[in-house]
């Protein structure tokens, strides 16, 4: 090749490469949410727990749920606060896993040291412990002060009761009941302008994303060394995190909270009309969602899209009294493939999706409908109207009829079509699977028909709405918007919202990947973009002159 | 109808404040006797401890299936109400046509009309509590001095239930458990009086330690916090406080009490919403209550049988109280709705066996029933059209000779933050105006109070 000709043909390559570059979506800067203050959830309480002190210890107890005043709890908890009660439960929890890390059994374990003497305060040995247990526990070292008073607390405690172990039972009580540990408080790095998380805080902000749990030590560590005040350092603990195999803890949250999961806790149905829907199915149906989820996006990477159309699955030997399948592994779950051209095909057709969105003794095309449209697309169905005239259902044979005639008047009445043409005809797609989950071909006697449409896709059964489900271009749209909401703590407020359409197209151009999703909302500046709001700027601004 | 307007508000209007975000004056008591205690109930020489309670119920009664009313105040309870009819005269007020005004706010069925009731105010956003309910504020009041400030209670399985609202938007969750219902005001904490000298448990000393040590974490996280956090961060140090509090007590003597005794323990275990099982929980619940009150551990509650929309369902049928509530066909001819009557008598049934079990209990010259009041609220007043125009409301008890009761109180109209002022007046709440916009009143209803 004469030399001319390499040199155009590397000036192409050049061309190419810069336009690869240029002509990629640019990220926008976005400004930022205010410092914020979250209270854990009970599941970020558990894994804590669980992962500072072992799975030996347990959690005797409930916490008060933090309830869902957004569409995700991860934003109602930078907004939630402790009540009375609640607080007493997160004292006596706390005590009671204190006891247990002091206890006999435990002790070797989880204390690093022994005092010299089991009858009297040892600050050294307090202190040792206290510390360690208290860097994971505030996500950060614990001040000069801070463990001089968690010291001093024990030392107090064993003075008084002749028992250095009772004594470090309030020590590590006060770490377990401080607002430290229980609530996540974004602090900014001093004398910097403009306002940056600090290390401890980005550390956090990372972990409870991606893994639901505090720091582990490492990545507290590089916090302490400087590391995730620079780009190269956050991206290479971003990545340790996002390659361990805790990501899966994460994620499950991540759909817990999107799917609104908590509604499985004390899900019941009718033990007449259902009898093989008993706590078990409840519990292993929610699970199912789970796996199947965790499965198809970190196992296998693939297009979230394909969970709205997929037949893979997770069978317990609880679920095949539901669906009706033998399972092989009696004890755990076994991978399960439904046949070709079965009704279940992606996970609004899973159990635990159709039967959390029904009544106790019957199904709900409204409900489901309406979960559809909120939980999957993202989009808002309006309540009731007050002034809801019921007298048109009040025809006497009316509760006898299958859902699709029982409703009629949904799509008759004008007032009530304008919402239910939105829910019902993607319920009735769902009505093959009855209020528990289990498949049907006939209700009320008559034969389902299970046809309806989606946002202009019409269809003749539940395949059709699987089919049409995995193609609607809200369910990626809604996924982006409902991680972007999450890893902010936001409410799509304007601060993120062009931050969401650009990671929209990043995600269409991955593939519809999750894990590159995730990636490129730890490495981007924005998701560590804090900004005070103008009162305290200016506050600040003063104190500083 | 009587009222008692505020003819002198410069004199009683000397603390103006805001409590909560609700828009509150706070002035001198209106009712001076109030201060004084009436005298006919003493025990050991001590006053007898004035309680205050919450019992709410989903979906309200078919109207004209509740009260009939009588020449004048009189009324009698009928039909679904029937259970209440024993305890009308001495110890209950109902109130009627009292209206949720909504100033062109839109009503969110099973939402709007308890929400009014409770807090003074119409919401506007659809979750979260445009201001505190108004028990905190009697807790405020009457529960400084006991074990716990105040104790929720649901019967329905779920924490998230419990209509109690502090400061901060703070949500006091509900227990639904009996046993660990049982186990937080039986268990270690307490101490019987009747079990011999008392000795303080050592561990409740380090306790308070623990406690001590937290409030010095203030303020390392205030720094960056705007002022909706700071005040969450409040809440949270009030609840600190709380238990501090808790604790003290704990370290004292106990309190003397006549009927106080241990209750047998519940079996665990949450209910579903099978009524069997909702009725159940909601009696065991209302058990142990009833002997933390005789033991002086609480002088407030807020017990909740069934929610808003109640999903409360009978065994091997496909539609819950609420769902038939507008889809069961009238019956013509009885003019009203079977099945869903039936769960509305059951309602009112639960009510009058928890009202049997407080009446059971001496103290005194009298019984629990004549020492404290119980608001008993709904969300609606005709659950088939989601009215909010007359919910029905009640007040059991004589409130330690502070109410009158067997009236039937006509609102004509008027707000229904008006039954809410004037229960909160009548346990000593330093109020005298509350609500919002047109549910801000200044008007008690004076016929009740003694």
């Amino acid at each position: 090749m004469p030399a001319s000709t390499a040199r155009r043909l590397a000036m192409l390559v050049a061309a190419a490469a810069f336009c690869i570059a240029a002509c990629a979506p640019k990220e926008p800067q976005v400004r930022g949410n205010r410092p914020q203050l979250r209270l854990l959830t009970e599941d970020q309480y558990r894994n804590i727990i669980q992962d500072v002190f072992g799975p030996q210890i347990a959690i005797g107890g409930a916490l008060d749920p933090i309830l869902r005043e957004e569409d995700l709890v991860a934003v109602s908890a930078g907004r939630a606060t402790v009540s009375a009660s609640g607080f007493e439960k997160f004292a006596t929890l706390g005590e009671g896993i204190a006891r247990q890390v002091v206890d006999p059994a435990n002790r070797d374990l989880l204390i690093p040291c022994r005092p010299r003497r089991a009858d009297a305060r040892d600050d050294a040995c307090a202190a040792e412990t206290l510390g360690r247990v208290g860097k994971l526990l505030y996500r950060r070292p614990l001040s000069g002060a801070e463990l001089q008073r968690a010291v001093e607390t024990a030392g107090a405690g064993a003075a008084r009761v002749g028992d250095f172990f009772e004594g470090l039972t309030y020590g590590l009580s006060l770490l377990l009941v401080s607002p430290h540990f229980l609530f996540i408080a974004d602090s900014l790095r001093d004398e910097v302008s403009p306002p940056a998380l600090t290390g401890y805080a980005k550390a956090a902000r990372l972990s409870f994303f991606l893994w639901n749990t505090t720091p582990d030590e490492a990545l507290i560590d590089a916090a302490t060394r400087g590391e995730l005040d620079d780009r190269s350092g956050l991206e290479r603990e971003a990545e340790r995190l996002l390659k361990s195999p805790r990501l899966v803890n994460g994620v499950r949250a991540l759909f817990s909270d999107m799917l609104q999961f908590e509604k499985f806790v004390g899900l019941s149905k009718d033990t007449e009309i259902y009898p093989a829907f008993d706590p078990q199915v409840a519990q292993d149906a929610r699970e199912q969602l789970l796996r199947t989820i965790t499965w198809h996006l970190l196992d296998q990477d693939e297009d979230y899209r394909r969970l709205f159309d997929t037949r893979v699955t997770f069978m317990s030997s609880a679920l095949g009294r539901i669906y009706r399948v033998p399972v092989e592994d009696t004890v755990g779950w076994s991978r399960y493939e439904f046949p070709a051209g079965d009704m279940r095909a992606g996970i609004q057709t899973l159990a635990g999706f159709v039967a959390l969105h029904s009544h106790p003794g019957r199904s709900s095309p409204t409900i489901r409908g309406r979960a559809v449209r909120e939980l999957l697309l993202c989009q808002k169905v309006p309540d009731p109207p007050a002034n809801t005239d019921f007298s048109k259902f009040n025809e006497p044979a009316a509760t006898n009829l299958p859902a699709r005639d029982r409703l009629k008047v949904h799509s008759t009445d004008a007032t009530c079509a304008g919402c239910h043409r939105l829910t019902d005809p993607i319920g009735f797609a769902l009505e093959n699977f009855d209020g528990a989950g289990q498949p049907r071909t006939r209700d009320q006697g008559a034969a389902i028909d299970a046809s309806g449409a989606l946002d202009g896709t019409e269809f003749t059964d539940v395949r059709g709405l699987s089919g049409a489900l995995s193609e609607h271009p809200s369910i990626p749209a809604c996924l982006v918007q409902r991680v972007t909401s999450y890893a902010l703590a936001g409410t799509g407020e304007s601060f993120d919202m062009p931050w969401a359409n650009y990671l929209a197209e990043v995600f269409r151009r991955d593939g519809y990947r999750l894990r590159p999703l995730l990636a490129s909302i730890v490495g981007s500046p924005n998701f560590y973009a804090v900004e005070l709001p103008v009162v305290q700027t200016a506050a600040a601004e003063e104190s500083h002159r | 109808m009587t009222s008692t307007r505020n003819s002198r508000p410069t004199r009683r209007s000397v603390l103006r404040g805001f409590l909560g975000g609700a828009a509150v004056s706070v002035g001198l008591p209106l009712f001076d006797a109030l201060l004084n205690d009436n005298g006919t109930a003493y025990a050991a020489g001590a006053p007898l401890p004035l309680r205050f309670g919450t019992w709410f119920w989903g979906l309200g009664h078919t109207p004209g299936r509740g009260i009939e009313a009588l020449s004048g105040r009189d009324y009698r309870f009928i039909a679904e109400c029937a259970a209440l009819e024993p305890f009308r005269a001495r110890y209950i007020n109902y109130f009627s046509g009292f209206n949720t005004l909504l100033d062109g706010a839109a009503s969110r069925v099973h939402y709007t009309g308890w929400v009014a009731a409770k807090c003074g105010t119409v919401p506007v956003k659809f979750s979260g509590m445009p201001a505190p309910t108004l028990d905190t504020f009697v807790a405020d009041q009457l529960g400084r001095g006991t074990r716990f400030k105040s104790l929720e209670l649901s019967s329905t399985g779920n924490p998230k239930d419990s209509l109690s609202y502090g400061a901060a938007g703070s949500h006091n969750a509900a227990e639904v458990s009996p046993l660990k219902f049982y186990q937080r005001i039986f268990g270690s904490g307490f101490r019987d009086p009747a079990s011999g000298p008392f000795e303080p448990d050592a561990r409740t000393l380090l306790r308070q330690s623990v406690l001590s040590a937290v409030t010095e974490d203030r303020k390392d996280l205030e720094r960056v916090l705007g002022a909706a956090d700071r005040a969450r961060l409040d809440q949270y140090f009030t609840s600190v406080r709380e238990l501090e509090k808790q604790l003290e007590i704990s370290a004292a003597a106990p309190p003397s009490m006549e009927s106080c005794r241990l209750p047998a323990t519940p079996p665990d275990g949450a209910p579903t919403l099978a009524i069997e099982e909702v009725q159940a929980a909601h009696d065991a619940l209302a058990r142990i209550l009833v002997l933390a009150l005789a033991c002086d551990q609480t002088r407030v509650f807020n017990l909740l049988y069934s929610q808003a929309a109640s999903e409360i369902r009978a065994r091997g049928t496909t539609f819950t109280h609420h769902i038939l509530s507008h889809e069961e066909p009238m019956d013509v001819n009885l003019g009203y709705k079977v099945q869903t009557a039936w769960f509305n008598e059951q309602s009112f049934a639960a009510l009058a066996r928890f009202l049997t079990m407080l009446g059971e209990v001496r103290e005194g010259d009298g019984t629990l029933l004549d020492h404290l009041l119980i608001l008993a609220q709904t969300d609606t007043s005709d659950s088939k059209t989601h009215s909010v125009i007359g919910i029905p409301s009640l007040t059991i008890g004589r409130a330690g000779g502070r109410v009158r009761a067997g009236m039937n109180v006509a609102g004509n109209g008027g707000p229904i933050s008006r039954v809410g002022l004037t229960v909160m007046q009548a346990m000593g709440v330093p109020v005298s105006e509350w609500g919002t916009r047109s549910l801000r009143t200044a008007e008690p209803l004076a016929e009740i109070m003694a």
